[in-house]
């Protein structure tokens, strides 16, 4: 209870001093971005929306091994397999419940030959949950959709794999 | 104005009938509108201190932020609370709505522009202030609902005992200027030290300047003294209960309030409608621009401190109501009168 201490209070010293901080911030530049019209960079091994990628020649990846089905840890993946005419062994039936998913990314580790892979996209919010239920022919929508980004992605993480 | 009416030929007392409801209009349907900009303006201000951005989709900058928010909420269906006392529960908004337009009658806008020019203009503003409290408690008490009580009786004691202080702050400027009349507090602030206009910059009174400022954010129940609406306690306060208009009602009260105490501030310490200095040049500017900027810069005081201070304690607002600012007042009232007897009015 010094000398300086009632100085300092009835000069109301804190108060003067906090403000004089928060008009700094008033003047800063904001930390918020403007969302819809700009975003923030995202790293390549961003884990969003999933999609089923194609080789080159257009023929699906997916081999139906059911690793990423086992491994999923929300059970979100069903699978169900058959051979094609020509013999090799395709999914009749991939279906991902978006709602279920927990977006850990061991699908796309487990996958042998990159099939299933989380892209980029977050902005996939839909007004029903069934949207939400993701079967083969959207997944392989998605893939020819995001392939070019994802394969950039791929091919930037790879190095450190 | 009542002049120019009766010259097209009406009575005395329809011209002034009419010449007052327009001068109301006149008040009030500017003073909604610049409500609603000030919500604006509070949220941008409060957004840009923590490096936010604040409403910017409504119309350019968002300007148009709060004509949605109005719209959206007079939309809504009134709820009334099946234990809530009906009329009560109606009338509080509207008391606190009504109040809160009523003090500016006495504000003088520019030299004799001003709606009722009567002598005892302070005591008026004091009484309509005190009766502000009336809304928040019956709304407290209609709602019949626990946590708007509780905020009804933290908003009456809050009330009361910054009016103590308050009463004694107005005192000081009454002693000074001599009178209770507005108009006339504003002119006896001219010419301080030859060059200033405001009794802000009188040294005796400048600690009254503040501590009015202080005083008047927890009058209104602004941020540091928000206890009211507390709702990390309370939920919302008094509100709890309102939806739609009778909602919107206390919102447009609260913030014609908060500008009522900027524009007090700027009349009673910092020369109202005079230009800061006393200049023969600034004067050829309408006192009424001078009398905005001033509200204006207190309301951006308003949300800079809403921005950066944390909410009191109970105790600590009470303490620094009645074991602070209520002697420091008290002390104040006793060195100004001193000072006056001293030299104004001859040892």
């Amino acid at each position: 209870m010094s000398l300086g201490y009632y100085i300092k209070s009835f000069t109301l010293w804190e108060f003067v001093k906090a403000h004089w901080l928060t008009l700094k911030y008033f003047f800063k530049p904001k930390a918020t971005i403007n969302y819809p019209y700009e975003k923030n960079p995202i790293s390549p091994r961003f884990r969003g929306e999933h999609v089923l990628r194609r080789y080159p020649n257009g023929e699906e990846r997916c081999i139906a091994c059911k690793l990423c089905e086992a491994i999923c840890p929300a059970q979100a993946i069903t699978i169900e397999a058959q051979p094609r005419e020509d013999g090799s062994r395709r999914t009749t039936r991939y279906d991902i419940d978006m709602t279920k998913c927990i977006y850990c990314g061991f699908c796309q580790e487990a996958c042998p030959v990159d099939a299933v892979v989380e892209g980029p996209n977050f902005e996939f919010a839909t007004e029903t949950r069934e949207e939400l239920i993701y079967d083969k022919a959207k997944l392989l929508e998605n893939g020819d959709k995001w392939e070019r980004a994802i394969a950039a992605n791929l091919a930037a993480d790879a190095p450190y794999r | 104005m009542t002049a120019f009416f009766q010259n097209l030929g009406l009575p005395y007392d329809g011209a002034w009938l009419l010449s007052t409801v327009i001068g109301i209009l006149l008040i009030a349907l500017p003073l909604m509108l610049a409500v609603a900009m000030i919500i604006y303006a509070d949220r941008k201000i409060w957004a840009a201190m923590a490096l936010r951005r604040g409403p910017n989709v409504v119309g350019p900058f968002g300007l148009l932020q709060s004509f949605a928010d109005g719209a959206k909420v007079f939309l809504q269906e009134t709820i009334i609370p099946s234990a809530a006392n009906r009329t009560l529960f109606i009338i509080a908004p509207i008391i606190t709505f009504t109040i809160a337009l009523m003090a500016w009658a006495v504000i003088p806008f520019q030299v004799g522009v001003v709606l009722a020019n009567i002598n005892v203009g302070l005591l008026y503003i004091l009484a309509v202030s005190s009766l502000g409290v009336y809304g928040i408690v019956l709304a407290g008490w209609a709602s019949n609902s626990k946590y708007p009580f509780y905020s009804a009786i933290r908003a009456s004691a809050q009330m009361i005992s910054y009016e103590v202080s308050i009463g004694f702050i107005l005192i000081t400027v009454v002693l000074w200027a001599g009178s209770f009349n507005l108009s006339t507090i504003v002119e006896s602030q001219k010419g301080y030290y030859g060059f200033l206009n405001g009794h802000g910059f009188n040294p005796l009174l400048f600690p009254m300047a503040i501590m009015f400022l202080i005083s008047a954010m927890a009058e209104t129940a602004r941020a540091p003294f928000d206890l009211t609406e507390a709702e990390s306690e309370l939920v919302a306060g008094y509100q709890t209960e309102y939806s739609s208009m009778s909602f919107a009602l206390y919102w447009l009260g609260e913030y014609a309030n908060v500008l009522l105490m900027c524009a007090l501030n700027a009349i009673l310490f910092w020369g109202g409608y005079l230009p800061p200095f006393d200049w023969a040049p600034l004067y050829y500017v309408p006192g009424i621009l001078w009398l905005f900027a001033k509200i204006l810069f207190f309301f951006f005081v308003f949300s800079w401190v809403k921005a950066t201070v944390p909410r009191y304690r109970y105790d600590q607002l009470m303490r620094l109501g009645w074991k602070i600012f209520l002697p420091t007042s008290l002390l104040f009232v006793f060195l100004v009168s001193g000072f006056l007897m001293l030299t104004r009015y001859g040892g």
